[in-house]
């Protein structure tokens, strides 16, 4: 498999940001940096803003107060592919659902047929390309909507609560899929409030609490000494 | 005598010896209607996609004024084209009126704002689940508007029979632009209406029968259509 080819979009420095809808203050007072070729673990109650962020991250947001810079630019470029939650897929098959994508990106068709095969066979699903992608199961279509992300050639992914909605299996299938990709250069970018996940996957930590980034540390250091209470108070979570 | 069991079984006959009077009127029906909801088509189906994923002034307005208009009467539509196609009208240079071309044009009028305001709302629904994802994956809105047009298509065919079963069974709007024209402009909801008040009601009922045949067909079309997408496309 190919690595994910080096592109200009990092770092990703968040300065002074707020967004609000519908008068609720949905994030405010960000100041965030994502580095190259981490594996960041955005962490935090429901509620606390970890989908608003990656939203934002990803430029599908754009925020009231504060600016957001890919690479020192001010727009959003390509090179970037989002993850949700729930698979959003288009009703035809896995195969032609990636190559949707990459005649998006202006991919040739040679070079797509080629990443098609490539992306299918990294999520375990080289049997089900003809397959149409709805009638494949919850678990299957993550996949599907990783190996999509993945044939583009991301620089960045964005994973929003990839495996909530899915059993342990599936989960773990998830997981080693966003590994294979980090290990290939691709930035990871995921939020979850799955405490287990953060430890299996993160480099670094962003702790999110109503609204507010209240810590970024590595890893290591988050779990073993949260800087802060409530960080502490969520971590203290996990053993009651 | 059984005026309504003896009628019946006359055009019971009509139908099943494919009386040719009956299969000229049939013909020019659906060839007015198909070639009017495949116009009417090619306009309210690209409106109701750029209604739904576009972001323009005085789209609301718009969505509600798609909405009034599918109720539009069609003897007022009828009237509209009569008066825009008649001698002293505006386009009454072309000399389509009382032709089935004038039929198709004001059954286009009458079905357009159906199919653009049905479609308008299955595209929106659409819109709203797959907008992060085809914004993410750099779909531009002209783009998303295609793709989410060819995703529901399933649910479109069904607005477009929707559009086709109104267009066939209407009644005004034809017989005021077509004149009912014995074998150039009768179609089969004119003729039941003509030949009803003149008492011959075997041709009438026959007819009635064909076009309730019609709708029953296309009734099924759309179920078995939505079923076998369901299966085959989740």
């Amino acid at each position: 498999m190919a690595d994910a080819p080096a592109r200009t979009g990092l770092p990703i420095i968040c300065a002074g940001v707020a967004i609000a809808r519908d008068a609720t203050l949905l994030l405010a007072g960000v100041d965030l940096t994502i580095a190259r070729g981490a594996c960041t673990l955005v962490l935090g109650a429901n509620g606390a803003g970890k989908s608003t962020l990656l939203r934002l991250l990803h430029g599908l947001l754009v925020p009231n107060v504060g600016t957001i810079a890919w690479g020192g630019a001010p727009q959003r470029p390509p090179g970037q592919a989002m993850v949700f939650q729930r698979a959003v897929l288009l009703r035809r098959s896995a195969a032609a659902n990636i190559r949707y994508a990459l005649k998006l990106a202006r991919v040739s068709e040679t070079e797509a047929d080629v990443r098609i095969d490539d992306a299918l066979a990294e999520v375990g699903l080289p049997h089900l390309g003809h397959r149409s992608a709805r009638t494949l199961s919850g678990g299957e279509q993550q996949r599907l909507a990783l190996a999509r992300a993945w044939a583009l050639r991301p620089e960045v992914l964005f994973l929003d609560e990839p495996t909530a909605s899915l059993d342990p299996r599936a989960t773990r299938a998830v997981e080693d899929i966003v590994r294979g990709i980090h290990a290939r250069g691709t930035t990871i970018v995921m939020s979850t409030h799955n405490l287990a996940q953060a430890r299996r996957l993160a480099d670094d930590i962003v702790f999110l609490h109503e609204g507010r980034l209240t810590e970024q540390s590595p890893a290591s250091i988050f779990f073993q000494s949260p800087r802060t209470p409530e960080a502490a108070a969520f971590l203290e979570g996990e053993r009651l | 005598m059984n005026t309504f069991s003896d009628s019946l079984t006359v055009a019971a006959g009509l139908v099943t010896h494919l009386d040719p009077k009956l299969l000229a009127i049939v013909e020019l029906s659906l060839r007015v209607s198909l070639t009017a909801t495949l116009l009417a088509a090619c306009i309210g189906l690209p409106l109701g996609a750029a209604i739904a994923v576009g972001r323009f002034p005085g789209r609301q307005t718009l969505t509600v004024l798609l909405n009034a208009m599918m109720g539009l009467p069609p003897v007022v539509v009828g009237l509209v084209v009569y008066l825009l196609l008649s001698r002293a009208g505006p386009l009454g240079v072309l000399g389509i009126l009382f032709t089935p071309t004038a039929m198709i044009i004001a059954q286009t009028i009458l079905i357009t704002p159906i199919i653009a305001a049905l479609s308008r709302q299955i595209v929106a629904d659409a819109w709203s689940e797959y907008r992060e994802q085809l914004t993410s994956l750099g779909a531009g809105t002209m783009r998303a508007g295609l793709t989410l047009l060819w995703d529901t298509r399933f649910s479109l065919a069904t607005v477009l029979l929707a559009g086709f079963g109104r267009a066939i069974a209407e009644v005004g709007a034809v017989m005021i632009v077509g004149g009912n024209i014995d074998g150039v402009t009768r179609v089969m909801t004119t003729t039941i209406a003509l030949e009803t008040s003149k008492g011959d009601l075997p041709l009438a009922l026959a007819l009635g029968l064909v076009l309730i045949a019609i709708v029953l067909l296309l009734n099924a079309a759309a179920q078995w259509t939505r079923e076998w997408a369901r299966v085959l496309y989740g």
